[in-house]
């Protein structure tokens, strides 16, 4: 790592004021679970970093009066996962479980998987966002890259696990600073954005800013949400593609539904014209498979990943069949042993 | 997890020199500054820390950049967690920090200052029992993460069935096998109840 | 003294051999106590980190490092591959290769320190596409690596005015006309790196002339010379000590560059110093396993036995340009004609070394596989067309053992209750099913090795041998076997390990150790307790061959009160302690020891055909290896190298750009490994009749790392109906795969 100054401000006032000294650059630390690793590597070589973990009001998860469930940019996953208030979001508590590492889950912090720096080899090896404007990626070995938003030059893929989900339900997230008076709510899809240039980041955050919350509205009665990752293996790896789904259910059929798909674009991707299809369907398996087709329609593979289209297909197509409470087929969970038979052989 | 406002400096470009920020402060000795706008204390260089380790109160000296884990194995001698992979993907440096599982090689010592630490060699010794009685290790050099995981793990799901287990301890590798073995303790020891 | 008949007491006279004992430093593993290479502490200890080269393949023009100097805590910069000021450019091949070391007083500063030197690299066109034979001819990289002919004598002989070739070319294409079946595939498998948890490197300080090292090494007897044949000194003036290793799976037998240059250090600066080095330069540089790819054509008779291969594999090791060596080809299996050619292919990637079972994973992966096509070809259970072919082996001996582990495994998979002809399983959802079968062999033979045993006069009883602990259970076996010859509790005897200072032992590579310090151990306990029945024969006024050793006593056959106790016993000894050295030397004849080993593995997989995702249901091992010492490390050995080959299998390999050859994926979070939720149900029985236990120790390392991976490939082509030609099986080759099936 880098020198760099350290910071532990008490209040959110004092972190975005010691954030916005425009003559350094500063980095956010809550979990470190990213951040540490990054700057390691001399990816990320912040001079100063401000831990936000000591700020009382960044640690709780509370409802307001409108029933919108706050969460403080210092809760940790399993807080999250462990909180009765949140047990009406089960597709976010599901992919939470999914990560099924009790160290991520217990270091990494909510707001910071929002916003876990891409996993693209080439940015984590030093090469920039870009990757030399895309070339590296463009001729590269590019297996784990974008499919969909990929016409320009940035080809990794938003890393954040629970954004698709947190999207479909409707977050949004509390921003303050630079200046400490400014605070602004707003919608968690317009926090990301698909860099065109080597000055911008994935997310629209500018120096000195703060998420401080998410806030997740409550979940409808007749709405049904959920989520489908296609994972390699077991663990924190980042998987292969994913989907969240929402959809307002009124006497079996689809009133308003959202798709978003992960782990295939520079941002959580929304497949609006998908969600659109479902409108006024019953959702089975076939209509489940169209909207899936229709969420990967615009995709354009690179040389190596054209099986993430499927993927894609594939994860929407099963979160919808999750989402309504129909049997998803496939493999996504652990094999666990047979009961134990005859044999007197030492079983696993 | 961190979001970090500001664009990093690209490795590779800083090698050529072609681009590249100058460093920054040189200074090593502590310094403590206060910000001029909020009062905070803002610390460069190394400074002297407080540490609760395994029970007993310990003083460290830390740069912002130090490690937990560094502490731990250098200052300390605490070697059980391990340095293997620089972004905790391995799991083998865990530590419980107030009781939670982290990964020491991602934690700043300055930010867990006057924190109880609890690291492999201060656990009771059930679960490395339920270890040895199942044969959950080979090499061993993953084993006291792995270990610390468990304990982690069994305190929050004392009842905990195998297919939670298999789902659910997955933020450590073994790169010897080990773990039809350590499954094997871990139901034990859910079983067993012995993890009181 | 009579002469010692080294011998192994029968099976149910063992109290100790053959059970289940608990490893005896478990304890220090699971509580962290146990002091690694890595966690050696020495005062005044300088850390060192090394600039890595970024580039696969560059000359490095020249290297500033007076940016690195200044930073603070920095002590010295050292040069390692790259040229000194004024040296010429030095050309790298590899990814990560080491070329500037820093020393400084903390992790922090050294990295910092390697952060500011600034190179100058002159670019050059890199090749890494070890799969691509025509690519690789294109581009001069290829080495021929050998082949020939081989053809069953009935077959004659050309006649004198016969072209040799024409005639075997001939021949061959006949011999393929006559086949009731023929197959022809493409198979590969990727390089691997050996990934070992606890990087490589040292921890060693000098004591005036004398380097004291700590090495992290599977070679503890042989590493002094190492160190002391690059450094220009003697073995006797170096010590290497390694009580724990954090893996070395073949990797670790060497003191390597790197290791001479914490030495170097060490010397410059006057202070010990620490060099380990980084997971990115672990896995790039510290040992890979090449890579293997095949063009096969089989031709089977009507009853799918094998009787003519031809082949051409290649493969690579990296810049050195070698392959899987060609007598590899096929595995175990041995067809009367043979047609086989290797290639080597030059890549830039750092050179393999040996990976637990060297070139059999990849043997038998690309072999059996193939065999397997054939089963699904004529859609006959694989099982019987394996079973079919074990007329044909290289071993005929085996073929008993094979049919009998065959029998035994397909009875704990589920043979007949799962088994349907490949691609014909039912359906559920997107979800397929399969069973798949791999067989393999290995030699085992025991290492050369040393024991010193020390009987006190107090009955105190301590061995010391030069051999080293890599998780095997080492500790754990010498002290079973002294235990069991002397009639002692294993608490009674101390064990001494893993140090160069120690009677030699030879290095834990090839499954050689168990065999070698049982070896040792058990005649070192024999002789002295022949010295010691002779004392104790004389007390009691009895012959010493009528005497035995057990309970803590030694007393007269079938007379439990003509005896003494232990402690008594070794009263006779007089004032100096009974020390005895006993060694065995490799490859000699011995009761005690033998080699050669057979094995199968079977694997029940599900497949995701909608996501290519391939999980194990359950995988079984049935495993021979002669007499057994600890069955719960033996067993513990059999898991940890299934697991090993499901990690092959689906999960890890190297990914070298195509365009720049660096290696992408140097780092945890992409080199992907399995994890516990991964695996599966596994099943390991270890095979020990009479008949194989009658042979004595065989080594168990290797061989259970073999076959997994042509056994998961065979499972998932008999699950989809469809070959997934190279391992690992990731979800984007087997959609690829069930893709182009599709057409």
């Amino acid at each position: 790592m880098k020198r760099f100054e350290y910071a532990q401000p008490r209040s959110e006032r004092e972190a975005v004021q010691l954030l916005a000294d425009a003559s350094k650059q500063t980095a956010v630390l809550a979990g470190g679970t990213d951040l540490v690793g990054l700057m390691k590597r001399m990816v990320v070589t912040p001079d100063r970093v401000v831990n936000i973990q000591e700020i009382d009001s960044l640690r709780q998860i509370e409802a307001d009066a409108d029933g919108n469930v706050w969460i403080g940019a210092s809760v940790c996953l399993d807080e999250f996962l462990d909180e009765k208030i949140t047990d009406q979001f089960p597709s976010a508590k599901q992919v939470i479980q999914g990560i099924s590492s009790i160290q991520l889950q217990s270091q990494g912090t909510l707001v910071g998987e929002l916003l876990r720096r891409p996993g693209c080899w080439y940015f984590r090896d030093g090469h920039g966002l870009l990757a030399k404007n895309g070339r590296l990626v463009i001729d590269g070995d590019n297996r784990y890259h974008a499919i969909l938003g990929n016409r320009g030059p940035a080809k990794f893929v938003n890393a954040s696990r629970l954004a698709p989900v947190l999207i479909t339900l409707g977050a949004k997230v509390r921003l303050i600073g630079p200046d400490p008076d400014n605070e602004q709510l707003l919608p968690l899809s317009s926090l990301y954005q698909t860099p065109a240039s080597n000055s911008e980041l994935e997310n629209v955050l500018q120096p000195g800013q703060l998420v401080t919350h998410v806030v997740i509205p409550p979940h409808g009665q007749n709405r049904l949400s959920a989520a489908y990752e296609v994972r390699h293996g077991e663990g924190p790896d980042q998987p292969l593609a994913a989907a969240a789904v929402s959809v307002e259910v009124r006497l079996g059929r689809v009133e308003q539904a959202q798709i978003v798909l992960g782990q295939v674009a520079p941002t959580p991707w929304l497949a609006q014209p998908a969600a659109e299809s479902l409108r006024g369907k019953v959702i089975d398996e076939e209509m489940a498979v169209i909207a899936g087709s229709e969420a990967v329609a615009g995709a354009i593979a690179l040389s190596q990943n054209e099986y993430k289209i499927q993927l894609a297909q594939v994860a929407v197509k099963r979160a919808l069949l999750r989402a309504v409470g129909h049997d998803t087929g496939g493999l996504d969970r652990p094999i666990i042993s047979e009961p134990a038979e005859s044999h007197e052989q030492h079983i696993v | 997890m961190s979001h970090p406002t500001s664009k990093g400096v690209s490795r590779r470009n800083f090698l050529k020199g072609s681009g590249a920020a100058a460093a920054a402060s040189t200074v090593v000795t502590s310094t403590v500054a206060q910000d001029a706008a909020t009062g905070t204390n803002v610390v460069a260089g190394e400074k002297s820390i407080s540490l609760r380790v395994n029970g007993k109160s310990m003083t460290a000296k830390a740069e912002p950049r130090t490690t937990l884990l560094d502490v731990l194995r250098y200052q300390f001698d605490l070697t059980a967690a391990k340095p293997v992979s620089a972004d905790g993907s391995s799991g083998a440096s865990t530590v419980l920090v107030d009781g939670k599982p982290v990964m020491a090689s991602t934690v700043l010592a300055l930010s867990v200052a006057g924190k109880e630490i609890t690291t492999c060699e201060g656990l009771d010794d059930a679960v490395p029992k339920a270890f040895v009685a199942h044969d959950a290790q080979q090499c061993g050099f993953c084993t006291p993460g792995f270990v610390v995981a468990v304990r982690a793990f069994i305190n929050k799901h004392p009842d905990a069935t195998e297919e939670q287990i298999r789902a659910g301890l997955n933020g450590n590798i073994c790169r010897c096998g080990t773990y039809a073995n350590v499954l094997q303790a871990v139901i034990s020891l859910v079983k067993g109840n012995q993890n009181g | 003294m009579a002469e010692v008949n080294y011998s192994w007491p029968a099976n149910h006279k063992a109290r100790l051999i053959g059970k289940r004992v608990d490893r005896l430093d478990g304890m220090e593993k699971s509580q962290g106590t146990a002091k690694y290479t890595y966690d050696v502490n020495l005062p005044k200890q300088l850390i060192v980190r090394a600039l890595g080269c970024p580039h696969a393949h560059c000359r490095v023009i020249s290297v500033d490092a007076s940016d690195a100097e200044k930073v603070p805590g920095v002590v010295l910069v050292h040069w390692v591959k790259a040229p000194g000021p004024g040296q010429d450019p030095v050309e790298i091949q590899a990814d990560g290769t080491l070329l500037v070391a820093v020393a400084a007083e903390s992790e922090a500063a050294a990295a910092e320190g390697v952060s500011k030197l600034k190179v100058e690299y002159e670019m050059l066109e890199p090749f890494v596409a070890d799969y691509d034979l025509d690519a690789a001819e294109a581009k001069k990289r290829t080495k021929k690596a050998g082949g020939g002919i081989e053809l069953d004598e009935a077959l004659g002989e050309p006649g004198d005015d016969d072209d040799e070739e024409e005639w075997e070319e001939k021949t061959i294409q006949k011999l393929f006309e006559q086949s009731e079946h023929v197959v022809e595939g493409r198979y590969g498998i990727d390089v691997i790196t050996h990934c070992c948890l606890e990087p490589h490197g040292t921890t060693l300080r000098w004591e005036g002339d004398r380097l004291i090292a700590h090495l992290s090494t599977q070679n503890v007897s042989r590493t002094d010379d190492g160190f002391a044949d690059a450094l220009n000194i003697t073995a006797d003036e170096v010590d290497v000590t390694c009580e724990y290793i954090g893996g070395g799976f073949g990797s670790k037998f060497q003191p390597n560059y790197w290791g001479i240059a914490a030495a170097e250090i060490a010397k410059k600066t006057g202070r010990p110093v620490k060099f380990m080095l980084s997971r990115d330069q672990e896995l790039k540089i510290a040992g890979n396993r090449p890579s293997g790819f095949i063009d096969v054509k089989l031709g089977a008779d009507e009853n799918g036995v094998v009787q003519i291969w031809d082949s051409h594999h290649w493969g690579t090791s990296g810049f050195d340009g070698k392959t899987v060596a060609v007598t590899n080809f096929p595995y175990v299996f041995a067809p009367k004609n043979l047609r086989r050619k290797a290639t080597g292919i030059i890549t830039d990637n750092e050179p393999s070394v040996a990976w637990r079972a060297p070139n059999h994973p990849q043997a038998c992966a690309l072999t059996q596989t193939a065999y397997d096509d054939l089963a699904a070809k004529m859609q006959a259970d694989s099982l019987d067309i394996f079973l079919r072919n074990l007329e044909n082996i290289d071993s005929p001996e085996k073929a008993a053992v094979y049919a009998e582990e065959l029998r035994i495994a397909a009875d704990l998979i589920g043979w007949r209750r799962h088994w349907h002809p490949h691609g014909k399983g039912r359906q559920q959802g997107s979800v397929v099913e399969g069973l798949g079968i791999g067989i393999h062999k290995w030699g085992g033979t025991a290492n050369t090795s040393s024991c010193l045993l020390k009987i006190h006069p107090d009955g105190g009883v301590q061995s010391y041998c030069g051999t080293q602990d890599l998780g095997t259970g080492t500790k754990t076996v010498c002290a079973m076997v002294l235990a069991e010859t002397l009639g002692l509790p294993i608490e009674a005897v101390k064990v001494n390990i893993g140090s160069s200072t120690y009677p030699f032992s030879g290095a834990s590579g090839g499954s050689t150790t168990v065999g070698a310090v049982s070896e040792s151990h058990r005649r070192a306990a024999q002789d002295a307790l022949a010295k010691l029945f002779d004392l104790v024969a004389k007390k009691l006024e009895v012959p010493a061959d009528k005497l035995e050793a057990a309970n803590g006593n030694i007393s007269v056959i079938g007379y439990s009160d003509k005896a003494m106790t232990w402690k008594q016993a070794c009263s006779l000894i007089g004032i100096q302690p009974l020390e005895v050295t006993s060694d065995y030397k490799r490859g000699g004849e011995s009761p005690l020891s033998s080699s050669n080993v057979a094995g199968c593995q079977m694997a029940h997989v599900a497949v995701d055909t909608d996501t290519g995702v391939v999980k194990i249901k359950k995988m079984v091992a049935v495993q021979d290896m002669g007499l057994i010492i600890n069955r719960k490390t033996a067993e513990s050995q059999v898991y940890g190298a299934l697991i090993m080959s499901i990690a092959a299998a689906l999960f890890e390999q190297r990914i070298n750009d195509p365009k720049t050859g660096a290696f992408v994926n140097a780092e945890l979070d992409t080199y992907r490994l399995p994890r516990l939720g991964d695996v599966g149900e596994l099943m390991v029985h270890l095979h020990e009749p009479e008949s194989e236990r009658a042979r004595g120790v065989i080594g168990l390392g290797e061989p259970p790392v073999i076959s997994g991976g042509a056994a998961i490939s065979n499972a998932v082509c008999n699950a989809t109906g469809v070959r997934v030609p190279t391992l690992p099986l990731t979800p984007k080759r087997v959609l690829d795969a069930l893709r182009g099936a599709k057409g």
